[in-house]
């Protein structure tokens, strides 16, 4: 299928959103890491539709300081989101945003403090702060959170342009493990996008993300160590658009007993003579 | 002069600023973020930034991850 079929097809129920001055209809975000090739990864991102990927930053190898760059790899027209991993406290994110803002990715971060190395689970009180610091100094910033109602809503308040729950640890693959805890952020952060990033396995795990009322889903391990990266990505990209036409279409109310969809009267009878 | 690069200490010749530095180490300078003395270096700033023997710099760029 071309790019102008897939457009073409495109139901206008799925709309758009925005973080800050960033808009996007796509609703889905993938990472960059863990791709087998660049060529791969490449592919993938045309697969996911994605307008929006993550990257690293990390020292340059002084041994091999011609080495091709990822970011040849990124097709064009889709935007970068450098985030902060492997930043363990506020200062250490605080100054790898800064030096991504320097290098010429723009003011857009994803935020990520980990406060316990093991689940990567990040720090909320480190979080929070790093939220403030940068917000103060001009960033968007995407902040990966603990799927907590209270803190979600202290991140809006703090400025956050985004706030993303984890839907279980990075990497488990162990999908959306509160669906529940979704809707409750979505419902106090004040109309501040909502991303479920990290934990995503499935494409029906990103289906229930977003069903529950994430404005979108951030996807990485899922894709890049599926057996078939790319149609996992295409496979992603249905599902969120499937799950979000359904949200918009309005979901059949949940009952507790059975509700016959064929009519009761007219049974045939096929009562035999004794 | 001796610098701090990525965690290690070097022996360079006598170099003006930081993006004489980048050239010498054969770093592109675009898409490389600088940070001279926990100080970030703009870009822009790159060919006026003067280097000072027994700096610590790193030097940083874009790699894949989630």
């Amino acid at each position: 299928m071309t790019e102008q079929e897939t457009a073409g097809m495109r139901p206008k129920e799925l709309g758009s959103w925005s973080v800050g001055e960033y808009q996007f209809r796509s609703r889905l975000i993938v990472g960059t890491g863990k791709y087998a090739t660049w060529e791969e990864m490449r592919e993938a991102i045309h697969a996911s539709g994605t307008e929006l990927v993550t990257v690293a930053v990390r020292r340059v190898n002084i041994d091999k300081p011609d080495e091709p760059s990822l970011l040849e790899y990124v097709p064009k027209g889709v935007t970068l989101l450098p985030n902060t991993a492997g930043a363990h406290t506020a200062e250490e994110a605080v100054v790898t945003a800064r030096l991504a803002r320097a290098a010429g990715l723009g003011s857009l971060v994803k935020l990520e403090v980990i406060g316990d190395a093991d689940l990567l689970w990040p720090d909320p009180v480190a979080t929070y702060d790093a939220t403030r610091l940068l917000v103060d100094d001009g960033f968007t910033v995407m902040v990966y959170t603990t799927p907590d109602p209270v803190l979600a809503r202290r991140l809006a308040e703090a400025g956050a342009a985004a706030v993303m729950p984890l839907g279980s640890p990075i990497g488990s693959g162990q999908g959306v493990l509160d669906v529940s805890a979704v809707a409750l952020i979505k419902a106090r952060v004040g109309g501040v996008p909502v991303v479920v990033d990290a934990g995503i396995g499935s494409p029906a795990d990103a289906a229930l993300a977003i069903e529950a009322g994430a404005d979108a889903v951030l996807i990485n391990t899922a894709i890049a160590q599926a057996r078939h990266p790319v149609q996992m990505a295409q496979a992603m990209r249905l599902a969120v658009e499937a799950a979000f036409l359904g949200r918009a279409a309005g979901r059949m109310p949940r009952r507790d007993r059975a509700a016959a969809s064929s009519p009761e009267a007219g049974i045939v009878s096929a009562a035999t003579k004794p | 002069m001796e610098l701090k690069v990525n965690g290690s200490w070097r022996e360079t010749p006598e170099l003006p600023t930081v993006g004489a530095l980048l050239t010498h180490l054969g770093v592109t300078h675009q898409a490389v973020g600088v940070l001279q003395n926990g100080q970030v270096v703009a870009r822009e700033a790159f060919d006026r930034e003067p280097l000072h023997d027994r700096d610590e710099l790193e030097i940083v760029r874009f790699v894949g991850g989630g």
